[in-house]
């Protein structure tokens, strides 16, 4: 790793997010290794011993999801991070942060699936990231970067977020994010008042009333005021958090709907168009929960006419999101391999052409 | 300016650490750059390849799909990705490990080279590739050999700073052969 003089750094999208991690303040990781986030799992080993701060490897990710629990209910700030079939592995923990209104940041590098499936990105977990992925009502906030300077921002948002609203947040990436190398501008170390702000957590209660963490409520009543509660949590992160970017929507006949690294490629193909004079916009979800359903809304007002192509390396998640949004007043439609495949900038422009023509 | 790069060759020939110092350079000449690898199962022997892109603009997809430039360090990877040179690209091949017979695009630049042979000339094979890097610099002429060889410098272990010198001479042996 090089530091230049406009202090840039070469790094992968593991390092930039482990080393995001680190200025965020997180000072607990327990993960378990799984290709293609190994390199992160790696970095955190180094760089938190190097910090003073906790590494664990732990030895399974059930384990480790569990020790994240345990760790941010003490008032750490505790991180896991995992690939697909491990992070299916942690969703009982997942439920469990949720349903104590825990904060912690769970990275997913995804990969192929379903089951073992394959090494290769792929974006096959936006249904299990987005609408809860274990048992119960409830929501983790999900963030997706599209650049290894994005992810390493996410990071520092993704601990922010977590403490403010008591809840898990996922940062969605896929293998190509993780692995692929840009210069990075490294974010400020966050000075942090660690514990103190954390009036809720199992801190030791000398001299004060004990605070209880749980998610079991038998009492009649308690479980449904308490899932109340959430749901009133939930909507505030929905109006307070929606993020995406768009480009050229004003005159978009046409408008190009992806997010991480699937909105790389799609970035490539409307730059293409736009320089042939062609009238393609791009909208690119950031926080695929809360969905930017505000931005799909101005879309039909502002564009009542264009057709949306929704492309992901997927058979078609987001594309839902995209289609509740948008309320049936937009056409929508859909390009997406999966399992290794990756849509091609041909592949698009041919789809973006025949959305054209309806 | 744009250049998209694809390295290939096989797991130990240096073929991911090509790629980090072309990214490197492009880094310290204010350039954006991307770099993405084959990655996972990767084992010494197996493929492995690398792509490249560096521009003077922000670059949306890393993934290659038509390159400007195409380094085969040997047979397989020159078979695999001898379709993604855009016509007129620059082919850089290593000769020691791939057969006079095969054939490439008539339209293409292209510079046959015994890599792995110059690099065990000067005592080390595990430097055909700064051989190769010593050729693509003098042929695209997009970084000068200092800098190549600062990042060299600067990224050789502290218990390997022996082998700063024998890379230094593979880079300026690739720069001979095109002179």
């Amino acid at each position: 790793m090089g530091r230049l003089a406009e202090s840039k750094t070469l790094m992968s999208g593991n390092e930039a997010i482990g080393e995001g991690a680190i200025r965020a303040g997180c000072d607990f990781y327990a993960g378990y290794p799984i290709t293609p986030q190994n390199e992160l799992t790696a970095y955190m080993a180094r760089r938190m011993a190097e910090q003073q701060r906790i590494f664990i490897q732990a030895e399974s990710e059930l384990s480790a999801i569990n020790m994240v629990l345990g760790a941010a209910a003490a008032g750490a700030r505790a991180m896991t991070s995992s690939s697909s079939p491990g992070i299916s592995l942690k969703q009982e923990g997942i439920s469990y942060l949720a349903g104590c209104q825990l904060p912690c940041v769970i990275v997913n590098i995804m990969r192929g699936g379903p089951g073992l499936g394959n090494i290769a990105p792929s974006q096959s977990d936006y249904f299990q990231a987005t609408r809860g992925g274990g048992h119960g009502d409830y929501r983790c906030i999900v963030l997706a970067p599209d650049s290894v300077q994005e992810a390493h921002d996410l990071m520092m948002l993704s601990f922010e977020l977590a403490d403010r609203y008591r809840n898990p947040v996922i940062l969605l990436g896929d293998g190509m994010l993780g692995q692929m190398m840009e210069p990075l501008k490294l974010a400020p170390f966050n000075s942090l008042k660690r514990g103190k702000s954390k009036q809720w957590a199992l801190t030791g209660c000398l001299g004060r009333q004990p605070n209880v963490i749980k998610s079991f409520y038998m009492q009649e009543g308690q479980l449904e005021e308490f899932n109340r509660a959430l749901q009133g949590k939930y909507k505030r992160i929905q109006m307070q958090q929606q993020r995406w970017e768009e480009l050229y929507i004003s005159d978009a006949r046409v408008i190009l709907v992806a997010y991480g690294t699937m909105a790389r490629i799609t970035r490539s193909v409307v730059r293409r168009l736009r320089q042939r004079g062609e009238r393609v916009g791009f909208l690119r979800p950031i926080s695929l929960w809360p969905f930017p359903q505000r931005a799909f809304r101005r879309i039909v007002e502002r564009r009542p006419r264009a057709n949306l192509l929704v492309i992901e390396m997927s058979y078609g998640q987001m594309v839902e999101d995209v289609r509740l949004a948008v309320e049936g007043r937009l056409r929508v439609e859909f390009l997406g391999r999966s399992g290794g495949g990756i849509p091609s900038q041909e592949e698009i422009t041919r789809a973006t052409a025949r959305c054209r023509r309806r | 300016m744009i250049e998209r790069i694809i390295i290939a060759g096989s797991g130990g020939q240096g073929i991911m650490l090509m790629g980090k110092i072309l990214a490197e350079a492009a880094m310290l000449d204010n350039l954006h750059v991307t770099w993405f690898p084959t990655y996972g199962a990767e084992v010494r022997g197996g493929a492995a390849y690398c792509m490249v892109i560096i521009s003077s603009e922000d670059i949306p997809s890393p993934y290659i799909e038509k390159a400007d430039t195409l380094i085969a360090m040997n047979e397989a990877s020159l078979l695999k990705f001898r379709h993604r040179l855009r016509s007129r690209g620059l082919l850089l091949m290593n000769s020691s490990l791939i057969s006079k017979s095969i054939k490439t695009n008539a339209s293409l630049k292209v510079y046959a080279f015994p890599f792995t042979e110059a690099a065990s000339r000067l005592g080390n094979i595990r430097v055909a590739n700064m051989v190769a890097l010593g050729i693509y610099i003098a042929k695209r002429g997009i970084f000068n050999k200092q800098i190549i060889l600062s990042i060299i410098e600067r990224i050789a272990p502290a218990q390997k700073r022996d082998l700063i010198e024998v890379n230094r001479q593979a880079l300026e042996e690739g720069m001979r052969l095109v002179r």
